[in-house]
């Protein structure tokens, strides 16, 4: 391309000098000038926002946000409750519940994914019929998951109820109503709308690899097993991880999900942090406290993206 | 001032609602009155303000509880574009005329005689500083009992009068095969029956104390104490799939006849309408035993923002048609709630209307009218939501005795004050 260009201008007669350059100029700033509005909406709306909720966590702001900052007392209160561990406070409810959903979530839809990619990509028949199958589900909103799987798992109307009516009447699945186990349920009901998406991103990755590399395996008297262990799934680890970093922030972003199926569960014992932040902010016009727990969730995602982002910068230099 | 503290979500908001130019021949109201009942029930005072030549602009925002609406009018208020007037909670009220952005409906309140007619007890919440923001459109109460009377005669029950009754009517159910206490495990359901178990058990100084005035004493007493041994008691007779259950579908299992009794304010008497039952012959209303002759109360008001003058004579013919006689009864018939001023006659309403117009007026006379603690007219809401999670944290178990559950409402009271 710039040889192209290089040569173009070269030939340019002297005379038409002037024009051009307004021209290519023009032509240069064009780019900028068509991305201005939502480079400056990302500015504003993401960043300039990002910094006015900091500022409002260091505030005593309410119901509606105060300017005086008045030190970081909120903070002081979410770490006091950090250690309420008996009964548990919702705080720390919603930090416990974001560790034990998160390392689930992310483990659970990395597993299945993978196995489903690894069978779907065995040649068989009907494969174009199978993949939008499991696919399908993350084009749903997590309002409709949840809803569903909260009809389904309810222990009165879902699961246990139709298997009762079938005569296996031991059967007992309460989960959903357990406040030890409600969270586990967001689990499933998550890993059912993602690992389709993630099984999706795994086959393409599958799809990319040389098949001369296989055979050469093969021939070398590689099982199937020690195939995928030692060389397909190394050569997926760029999908690993962008796999990782959706499923990390879909995690801790999860608020709607919750709120469908449990609506909080038994006592807010399914709450996960953004719950917590959306309660304090505006039902209990906490507005502070509110936006520290949102600067704590921002700092969580900052700490998996900042090492994501500085190890492939760092492998596109080299 | 609130203006000046906004700027950044005014500069968000005011694109999305400069559209709509004020009339002045034009009240626009926000609110989540969007399901069927409710929407009739407002068609009354559309009619009201037509025939005196103006027209309704609804900002209408779904959402039961009215968070959305609230998040709403947060931005409408900031963009300095007030509607005439929104329904607004309690201490929401309050908060915004803090902020100095509610009107003045003083004149009108003392030409229309408010400060008679309308009880003491709302005027906390309709008044800020001597002058009236609010219009009180109906009053809700939470301390009722609603019985499912085929059940009651199966079983041979009669009206339980003290605590221990109720509890025996409650083992009788059981003993019959039926699910005694219909209960939705949402936190504020849970806490709204626990308004009635505190005022049953401490009797109506206690709640004052402990719930409007939030005396630390008595919210580490004994009393407070029994009154969790009270809810546990009770709790003992909810099926086990209580958690999570909306309040309409704990309804509707005693209006079908699964369960005999559900504990919940009169907003429950609109899902017997829904069903076409009768008060009396299909159901039967009972205040919450040990709690008659006081009522704990909630109330929906139309908050009046200061709009400008050539906007105000709507507003006025607006909180003067929300307080006339003949909207309040027509409207409350409606919606399942008593008139918000003590003067209405009762005759439109049924049985279960008519004590509560009688209960509200005895009760704002002896002064036993409490605001609810769970429903946000005891406390400012961050008071009021620390309340709701020690209860249901104690209803589901992750605090355990009484003992704690005192402790941990202390602190959590005192934390969010």
């Amino acid at each position: 391309m710039s040889t192209v260009a290089t040569s173009q201008i070269k030939l340019t007669p002297e005379h038409a000098r002037p024009r051009a350059t307004v021209r290519s100029r023009l032509q240069d700033a064009l780019p900028k000038i068509v991305l201005a509005p939502s480079f400056a909406i990302t500015v504003i709306f993401v960043y300039g926002f990002i910094l006015w909720t900091i500022y409002l966590s260091f505030t005593n702001s309410k119901t509606f946000p105060s300017y005086a900052i008045t030190g970081p007392r909120a903070y002081q209160r979410l770490w006091g409750w950090t250690f309420d561990t008996d009964p548990p406070s919702s705080w720390y409810t919603s930090i416990t519940n974001m560790g034990i959903f998160g390392f689930l979530y992310i483990l659970i839809c990395l597993a299945l994914g993978l196995f489903l990619a690894i069978l779907l990509d065995q040649k068989i028949r009907g494969e174009g019929v199978l993949r939008p199958i499991y696919l399908y589900p993350m084009a749903l909103s997590f309002i409709v998951t949840g809803v569903a799987w909260k009809w389904f798992l309810d222990p009165g109307l879902g699961l246990e109820q139709t298997l009762h009516q079938w005569g296996w009447t031991s059967f007992h699945f309460d989960w959903i109503k357990n406040k030890d186990f409600v969270i586990y349920t967001v689990v499933i009901a998550g890993v059912w709308q993602a690992s389709g998406f993630i099984m999706a991103m795994f086959l393409a990755g599958l799809r990319g690899i040389d098949g001369e590399i296989m055979k050469a395996a093969q021939i070398d008297g590689a099982t199937t097993f020690q195939l995928y262990r030692r060389i397909v799934i190394p050569l997926l680890r760029p999908i690993f991880l962008s796999a990782f970093i959706v499923l990390a922030h879909l995690a801790i972003k999860s608020y709607d999900l919750v709120v469908a199926l449990t609506s909080g569960g038994p006592g807010g014992s399914a709450w996960l942090p953004s719950n917590f932040m959306y309660e304090y902010t505006f039902k209990r016009n906490e507005m502070a406290v509110g936006s520290a727990s949102a600067v704590i969730m921002l700092m969580t995602i900052v700490a998996i993206i900042v090492p994501y982002l500085y190890s492939e910068l760092r492998e596109k230099s080299r | 001032m609130l203006r000046k503290l906004l700027i950044g979500t005014a500069l968000a908001t005011s694109f999305a609602f400069s559209a709509h130019a004020a009339d002045v021949k034009e009240v626009q109201m926000l609110h989540w009155w969007t399901s069927g009942g409710e929407a009739a029930a407002l068609n009354v005072l559309k009619q009201d303000l037509a025939k005196e030549g103006y027209a309704w602009k609804d900002v209408p925002v779904a959402g039961g509880g009215g968070d959305a609406a609230m998040t709403a009018l947060k931005a409408m208020v900031a963009a300095g574009n007030y509607p005439t007037a929104s329904q607004m909670l309690g201490y929401t009220v309050l908060d915004y005329a803090a902020a100095g952005v509610m009107g003045d409906l003083t004149e009108t309140a003392k030409k229309e005689g408010w400060d008679k007619s309308v009880p003491a007890a709302l005027q906390k919440f309709s008044v800020y500083e001597g002058k009236w923001v609010a219009a009180p459109v109906n009053v809700h109460s939470v301390n009722w009992l609603w019985i499912n009377k085929a059940l009651m005669d199966k079983i041979g029950g009669t009206e339980p009068k003290t605590f221990d009754e109720f509890v025996a009517l409650l083992d009788k159910a059981k003993a019959a095969g039926v699910i005694p206490l219909a209960l939705g495990g949402q936190n504020w359901q849970e806490a709204t029956m626990f308004d009635s178990v505190v005022l049953s058990t401490g009797g109506p100084d206690f709640y004052k104390k402990a719930f409007n005035d939030l005396d630390d004493a008595s919210l580490k007493s004994d009393t407070m104490k029994k009154s969790f041994d009270n809810l546990a008691k009770l709790v003992t007779y909810v099926d086990p799939n209580f958690s999570g259950r909306d309040w309409n579908l704990a309804t509707a299992m005693v209006i079908k006849g699964d369960a005999l009794v559900q504990v919940m304010g009169d907003w429950a008497k609109g899902e017997f309408h829904a069903a076409k039952k009768t008060p009396g012959t299909d159901f039967l209303c009972y205040r919450f035993p040990g709690t008659d002759g006081s009522v704990i109360y909630n109330s929906d008001m139309f908050g009046m923002f200061n709009v400008p003058e050539d906007r105000k004579a709507a507003q006025v013919a607006l909180a003067t048609a929300t307080l006339s006689k003949s909207f309040q009864s027509a409207f409350n018939v409606v919606k399942g709630s008593v008139p918000a001023r003590t003067d209405v006659p009762d005759t439109d309403f049924d049985a279960c209307g008519k004590k509560g117009i009688a209960d509200l007026k005895k009760a704002n006379e002896g002064g036993t009218l409490f605001g609810s603690l769970a429903q946000g007219y005891g406390a400012p809401p961050a008071v009021a939501n620390a309340y709701k999670d020690v209860v249901s944290k104690f209803v589901h178990g992750q605090i355990k005795t009484s003992d704690e559950a005192v402790t941990e409402l202390v602190k959590a009271i005192d934390d969010a004050k």
